[in-house]
């Protein structure tokens, strides 16, 4: 019993740095833009978090604990942000390859994170260990009432508050994709933006909208990576870069829908964490359990293909450029 | 007297070197239909594009209801009471109806569909369209869509409709209906404008006619003055004969013989159903049918493309025995000698590489000659050149990527090509759509030539009285069935309408 409250808790708390990477990257895509650079993005999302908390929490004796979220939130949405705002600038205006221009982000952001984490380590002196201690407890707080409620205490109550956040955002974007009316619009540049843009929706503002909000919704996956997962450290692996990949996939298992990546994502964090909880497992067949979201997502795609549900599609226009004059 | 809802004046656009419309000029009225016409690649749909807000004028002023505007953006054109009906739908495949219609619209964040779905009900009522608005659109016949597009043009409070070519995808019948629509907009005080090719539709739908030629302004008549010959007159810039030489045919000798040919595409469905017929050297088969009836498919397997699930096709070359084709790829087609030609309706997608030269397309069906591991490019390159030469393709040079070139002129390297193999059999889809009325004849006249050299046509068309005129015999199909065959020269128009909806259950 305990072995698996645990791994539920592994599952969501995995769960929830690929669900914020993938419903990010599912309004980017849902608005025609392929963006390859979601691990790069997550990257600068959580180390320029960790990088603003790390200066506020040296700077002052007694770090205020809603400063310290505050500044980590602030800093991640602006750092990815800004990525989107890199990758819009680059594939929409100027109709760079989507492909590569998202691959280059996401070496862009490891390099630019793994550089400055390294850093950040290198500074903290000690055992060369960054920590905001404060940051990463702020974030990882629960409510005690809730939290001590037995089983289910421990299963829907002992995370911090971006696990909750994500699921809200996860169902807005739904909402918002389905029953709004921007929403629709969005779907339609990104299906067919020649159709869109002859009924007057402005085509570059929404690509560019979608793509820089997918960016921050994903960065903030990179941040509770930081802060809740490996509890507000940082070490030079290639974790958050696998977790973008993951997030990726996600989006593709969940077929372009953010209600589905929900459960989704705590379904691969479950599979993901398995091998952990199987006994008599070595060192290689446990690797071989971590490939299980993988190949889910290969069977989940061999069956929608197979489906051929014209509603289970990528976006008709995904991965490609748009120019009104083109004859 | 009637107000002006639409004036142009001097209007110029270029792309690079050309002039797709050099100082145009033209007006509407509120309450009239007016109809454009113009060879292909005359600008209309150029000029079209610049009142909707695709394209921006380089110079030149154009006026609405009598105040000078600015077009720059679609969204600016619906501002101002313009809506278009694009000749390719612009239309979401994956949303419903409504959906599509109200798209773009502004309006409260969150949309209450029975609400909307009420307000289009009224306008639907008021001008007796048929359309069921939860219906996806990739489940819809080309005429629901292009319903679906008058609608939402309507919706949006529109009073000025441009239509680029409504009718082409649409049978007799269905067109029928669609006069009817304008009609009663007309009555409603709209100024609509039509472009299209066929003659007598602008004859029985307009009420002036203006004419664009190589991109200028050639002047403007009344409908009920003007006749076929002078219109075609106006176009061209001179008079031509217009019709086709229809000989017997002669030697005739059974060449394809297709049986109980059944295919299935990819999503399961019967594309092709028991379909039989024979095709005989020295004559012109015509195969009528809304677009999508099979009849795509139909040439696809007979060309080695489209796997067949059941039947035979039966190919009888000269003085030799029988042979099957089913089961057979296109190289092992050619390899067994059989001088089959084939122009597809989608020519940049399988009939040409649009960002090759005219020289490197004609290499695709000549790869193989020469020795060496070095392509021969002589052959390709002299018959390039006899092709511009013969079909008076317009482009800057043999190598400039056939994409760039107007949709007429990429056909004429298309058809040419095909017809310069000597083929025994020779297929064309739709092979004039899109191509002046000059061309066109050209094209038709170069497959009653090939007829008359023995080889058996198979041509798929759209304008029934064309294939009235030109074929020997006219199959009919309808959602992948034949639905008749008739003798094109006793056969009536209208059986032909018939017969194309025959099997669509709801017949009219």
């Amino acid at each position: 019993m305990d072995s698996i409250i645990s791994l539920i808790q592994a599952a969501i708390v995995f769960g929830t740095v690929i669900m914020l990477g993938a419903v990010g990257e599912s309004l980017t895509e849902k608005s025609g833009s392929l963006n390859l650079g979601v691990p790069g993005i997550m990257y600068l999302g959580g180390i320029a978090g960790l990088v603003g908390v790390f200066f506020y929490e040296n700077a002052v004796s007694e770090p205020n604990s809603i400063a310290c979220v505050v500044i980590a939130l602030a800093c991640a949405l602006a750092a990815s942000f800004l990525a989107g705002l890199i990758y819009s600038f680059l594939t929409i205006t100027l109709r760079a390859n989507q492909n590569v221009t998202g691959l280059t982000l996401t070496i862009f952001g490891s390099g630019v994170a793994n550089f400055f984490g390294g850093s950040l380590n290198k500074l903290s002196g000690g055992i060369g260990q960054v920590s905001v201690s404060t940051t990463s407890s702020a974030f990882r707080a629960t409510v005690p009432a809730l939290s001590n409620l037995g089983v289910a205490g421990k299963i829907f109550f002992s995370y911090g508050f971006m696990v909750y956040a994500a699921i809200a955002i996860g169902v807005l974007s739904q909402i918002f994709l389905s029953k709004t009316r921007a929403g629709l619009n969005l779907r339609a540049v990104g299906e067919n933006p020649a159709t869109a843009d002859a009924t007057g929706i402005n085509v570059i503002k929404y690509k560019y909208l979608g793509v820089c909000f997918g960016a921050a919704i994903s960065g903030l996956g990179g941040l509770y990576y930081v802060m809740d997962y490996t509890k507000g450290t940082w070490s030079n692996d290639c974790t958050i870069e696998s977790l973008g990949w993951l997030a990726l996939a996600l989006v593709i298992f969940s077929a372009w829908k953010p209600k589905k990546v929900i459960w989704g994502s705590y379904l691969f964090g479950i599979l993901y964490w398995m091998y952990f909880y199987i006994s008599g497992l070595n060192r290689s067949s446990q690797e071989l359990f971590k490939m299980l979201p993988y190949l889910v997502t290969i069977v989940v795609l061999i069956i929608s293909s197979l489906h051929k549900n014209k509603e289970n599609q990528p976006p008709q226009s995904l991965g490609l450029a748009y120019f009104r004059e083109e004859r | 007297m009637k107000e002006n809802a639409i004036e142009i004046r001097n209007l110029t656009k270029s792309f690079g070197s050309i002039k797709a419309n050099n100082k145009v000029c033209l007006e509407v009225k509120e309450g009239e239909i007016l109809a454009l016409l113009g060879e292909n690649g005359s600008g209309k749909t150029t000029l079209m594009n610049m009142l909707s807000g695709i394209y921006f004028p380089d110079s030149g002023e154009i006026l609405v209801h009598g105040k000078e505007v600015t077009i720059r953006s679609p969204k600016d054109s619906y501002d101002l009471g313009i809506g278009m009906v694009h000749q390719h739908f612009k239309l979401v495949d994956v949303f419903t109806a409504a959906e599509n219609i109200v798209l773009g619209i502004p309006g409260a964040q969150f949309m209450n569909m029975s609400e909307i779905k009420k307000k289009i009900k009224a306008l639907i009522d008021k001008y007796g369209f048929e359309i069921d608005l939860d219906k996806k659109i990739y489940d819809m016949s080309v005429s629901e869509k292009q319903t679906v597009e008058i609608i939402k043009i309507l919706f949006r409070g529109a009073n000025i409709l441009i239509l680029d070519e409504p009718t082409a995808v649409l049978t007799p019948q269905e067109t029928k209906r669609l006069f009817g629509v304008l009609r009663n907009m007309r009555e409603n005080g709209k100024a609509i404008i039509i472009i299209t090719h066929k003659l007598h539709e602008v004859l029985e739908i307009s009420d002036r006619v203006s004419v664009l030629r190589k991109g200028e302004y050639a002047g403007t008549v009344n409908t009920c003055d003007a006749d076929e010959m002078i219109l075609t007159e106006m176009m061209v810039g001179k008079k031509v004969e217009l019709n086709i030489e229809r000989t017997e045919p002669e030697n005739v000798s059974e060449k394809l013989r297709v049986e109980n040919l059944t295919c299935i595409n990819a999503d399961g469905r019967k594309v092709l159903d028991n379909v039989t017929f024979t095709a005989y050297s020295g004559e012109i088969l015509g195969i009528a049918g809304i677009a999508g009836s099979g009849q795509k498919e139909l040439l696809e397997a007979i060309a080695g493309l489209q796997t067949a699930e059941d039947g035979s096709i039966i190919y009888t070359k000269k003085d030799e025995e029988p042979c099957e084709l089913v089961g057979k790829t296109p190289l092992q087609i050619r390899d067994m000698g059989i001088a089959l030609a084939f122009v597809p309706e989608d020519r940049l997608g399988m009939g040409l590489v649009g960002s090759m030269g005219m020289t490197g397309n004609m290499m695709l069906r000549n790869y193989k000659r020469g020795s060496g591991p070095f392509t021969e490019r002589k052959y390709p390159r002299k018959l390039a050149e006899s092709i511009k030469e013969k079909l008076d393709v317009v482009t800057p040079g043999l190598s400039t990527p056939v994409r760039k070139l107007s949709g007429g002129n990429v056909q004429k390297v298309l058809v040419g090509r095909e017809i310069a193999l000597k083929p025994q059999l020779l297929m064309a889809a739709y092979a004039v759509r899109g191509l002046d009325i000059n061309t066109s004849y050209t094209i038709y006249n170069l497959l009653s030539e090939e007829k008359q050299k023995g080889v058996a046509v198979i041509y798929v068309g759209e304008d029934l009285d064309v294939l009235l005129e030109l074929c020997d015999r006219i199959m009919v199909m309808c959602d992948g069935h034949v639905t008749g065959i008739l003798d094109a020269r006793t056969a009536k128009k209208e059986d032909i309408g018939l017969l194309m909806i025959k099997h669509d259950g709801k017949e009219e």
